[in-house]
């Protein structure tokens, strides 16, 4: 046995701070057995395969192009607005799939919880690195569309240094995705509500950020009000370092830093609050 | 050295549906949790008994139990149903936390709860072992080395890459244990796996546990199977109603489950304005007495059993037989056995009758009985249904195999080889 022997002591409640980070490391390879599993799992058995990573985004973007951009026309600051959809789109999608998919991290598990012990955050851990992958796909598949745009001249690209903060970027919305969604997986599993509230409520907070939209086209209290909202400067920020539009926002990072630092650590700590007794009330 | 020390521990549970109300339980909670009253909802205590409904909304599924086992040793903890076993296990596993008291565990603790925890029907043979093997606390690089062994211990080496969705249920399990049995934990929990798999399979898993605990190992083993108890475990306790109420050698526990167990459901008896039956007849009381060498009230493969019925007859000058049904547990008649012929002419009044089925004929398994009174070895006057309830146990000497003999039967029949 290569772990060295150990004494642990199993009492009625562990301390609101001992959340045993350090087990996880442990636990590295089950994480990444986990995200293959998903992988796997998801597409095994259907055609396309990963292909869905792109006709989803894709296709979506189109409908937004036609009711959004040629129905309603709300501007997109220049950009090509099926190439702005798209944008919008993608980032978005990582954050809401993290929120939703970690959210539900006790009932969609409660059975194998049920029956073996191990720290439990490597499950939504292994959903935001499964994300990644989506991601990226989908990253390529936006590069070749920008290079197609700007090659035919509809569109003119003017790439910032910003980019290199990309990752940084998408750090911060899986972080944030992460931190809500194990906030809500930790209180579902005590009342119930809150899943119905979710799935609606995430859809709701895509039109609360300026994904199809660029908060540009907002004024007044909107405009006030969208600031709070830690994505916001993630969306915009994004766009100006693609498209060179909006402008860079530093302070709205630092803002969507410190939101997303607050939200993990909160959901860190409800999360092991639950995870030690959810067992009786799922 | 002792490997488990279990202190004064408690469980509570929470009964029926949770949600509704829980909000307002919780906010109530808190509200004389901050002004220091003792909690609303802790004061209902009931023991774990499911006989009986319970009126509060909470119960205690265990309740101060205290014990320690020894490195090497392997500890059956056996117990009705209900008795508190799982939540036992599902504590010493982490799954649950306690609600009182205190365990210290030296080594790491595997636990079977139920195998193949975490396969994924979409997976391979191959995936799912590295996937349940790091989900029950190995590293990518122990399986990696262990792989051969299990893959060959499992006996499913040709279908190692096809998907176990389409495997046999016994494949399934066969590769799940494997996984399990191949953890090398200081501590191995085991929760009737014995259940499953064939002769073959089962000879393995006991070995395996052999194994381990002669490799200086501690096992915990949960199980239904007396048998296996016996010959398996160096020292057992007794769980009924989340309490502890037996430890010590195995046959000595397992003697106080079988004598405690059911014996309620043994008989019945009935005032003659309630009792079942109709204007020909009615039932007095049927009661069921286990007949030993060893005196003991216990009912195995090896006891006479003793049935007594009583019956009012309100017909004049009956002629009269009882016919009685045995039925395994699944609903198939095993036997159908009928009073003395000729029969006899009964008067009205009380009357009695008397069946001895004779030890090592019924195989183990529940049973139950159901007779009627004929008239003119013709014509039924009345069917008592299910009467009797008992379950026959395991007992049984010099074989090292512990699964359930097939068949309702298990007849004592002269059967030798010339040696």
């Amino acid at each position: 046995m290569e772990s060295l022997r150990k004494v642990e002591v199993i009492t009625p409640k562990r301390g609101m701070f001992d959340v045993r980070l350090h087990e996880l490391w442990g636990y590295r390879d089950l994480i990444l057995l986990f995200v293959r599993r998903d992988f796997v799992a998801q597409y095994k058995q259907t055609i396309l395969g990963p292909l869905w990573f792109i006709i989803q985004p894709v296709l979506t973007s189109f409908m937004f192009y036609v009711v959004f951009g040629m129905i309603a026309s709300i501007p997109t600051q220049g950009v090509h607005q099926f190439l702005f959809y798209f944008t919008g789109l993608t980032i978005w999608g990582y954050f809401s799939e993290c929120f939703t998919k970690t959210s539900g991290t006790f009932i969609a598990n409660s059975n194998l919880f049920g029956k073996v012990y191990f720290p439990r955050l490597t499950v939504p851990i292994s959903i935001v690195i499964s994300g990644l992958f989506k991601l990226l796909i989908q990253l390529v598949i936006l590069s070749i569309l920008i290079g197609m745009f700007s090659m035919s001249g509809t569109q003119q690209i003017s790439m910032d240094w910003t980019i290199v903060l990309f990752p940084f970027y998408v750090m911060l919305m899986g972080f944030l995705g992460l931190g809500l969604g194990i906030l809500f997986s930790a209180l579902t599993t005590k009342y119930r509500d809150l899943s119905f509230l979710l799935t609606f409520g995430v859809q709701l907070l895509m039109y609360a950020t300026p994904v199809i939209y660029p908060l540009s086209f907002t004024s007044g209290r909107i405009r006030d009000a969208l600031a709070y909202n830690p994505l916001t400067s993630i969306l915009e920020n994004v766009r100006y370092s693609i498209y060179g539009i909006g402008q860079f926002d530093v302070y709205g990072l630092l803002y969507t830093a410190g939101f997303t630092l607050v939200v993990l650590v909160l959901g860190i700590l409800v999360f092991n609050r639950i995870e030690q007794s959810f067992m009786d009330t799922v | 050295m002792e490997v488990i020390k279990v202190e004064h521990l408690s469980k509570q549970y929470r009964l029926g549906q949770v949600g509704t109300g829980s909000l307002i339980q919780d906010v109530n909670r808190w509200w004389y949790k901050i002004r220091g009253k003792a909690d609303p909802y802790e004061v209902i205590i009931e023991t774990n008994d499911r006989t009986t409904k319970g009126k509060g909304d909470f119960v205690w599924a265990l309740e101060d139990i205290n014990f320690a086992v020894n490195q090497g040793e392997v500890l059956g903890i056996i117990g009705r149903n209900g008795a508190g076993k799982s939540s036992l296990l599902k504590i010493l596993s982490k799954v649950t936390s306690p609600t009182k008291g205190r365990i210290t565990l030296n080594g790491r603790v595997a636990s079977l709860l139920e195998v193949g925890t975490g396969f994924n029907p979409e997976l391979t043979g191959r995936e799912n072992i590295y996937l349940n093997g790091a989900i029950l606390g190995m590293t990518k690089k122990e399986i990696a080395r262990k792989f051969d062994e299990i893959v060959s211990f499992s006996g499913v080496e040709k279908y190692i890459d096809t998907p176990v969705k389409r495997y046999s249920s016994g494949m399934y399990v066969r590769l799940a244990f494997a996984v399990a049995a191949h953890l090398e934990p200081e501590i191995l929990i085991v929760d009737e796996v014995l259940a499953v798999g064939d002769v073959d399979f089962q000879k393995k898993c006991i070995g395996k546990m052999k194994d381990v605990a002669s490799a200086g190992r501690t096992v915990l083993f949960v199980s239904h199977n007396m048998e296996a108890v016996k010959n398996l475990c160096s020292r057992a306790l007794l769980l009924e109603h989340g309490t502890i109420v037996s430890e010590g050698s195995p046959s000595h526990v397992i003697e106080t489950y079988l004598n405690n167990r059911n014996k309620a459901d043994w008989g019945r008896s009935y005032e003659e304005h309630e009792a079942p039956g109709n204007e020909f007849t009615r039932l007095k009381s049927i009661a069921l007495k286990p007949i030993r060498e060893d005196g003991k009230p216990m009912i195995t493969v090896k006891s006479s059993l003793e049935i007594n019925i009583s019956f009012w007859n309100y017909v004049e000058d009956l002629v009269a037989n009882l016919s009685l049904h045995l039925f395994a547990a699944t609903g198939e008649c095993v036997f159908n056995v009928i009073t003395q012929l000729p029969p006899p002419t009964l008067g009205v009044g009380l009357h009695h009758a008397r069946c001895v089925i004779p030890k090592e004929l019924l195989n183990t398994g529940v049973f139950y009985v159901s007779f009627m009174l004929v008239q003119d070895t013709a014509k039924p006057l009345f069917n008592f249904d299910e009467v009797l309830t008992f379950e026959v146990e395991e007992e049984r000497e010099n074989t090292n195999w512990h699964g359930k003999f097939p068949g309702f039967v298990r007849p004592n029949i002269d059967f030798k080889i010339n040696a």
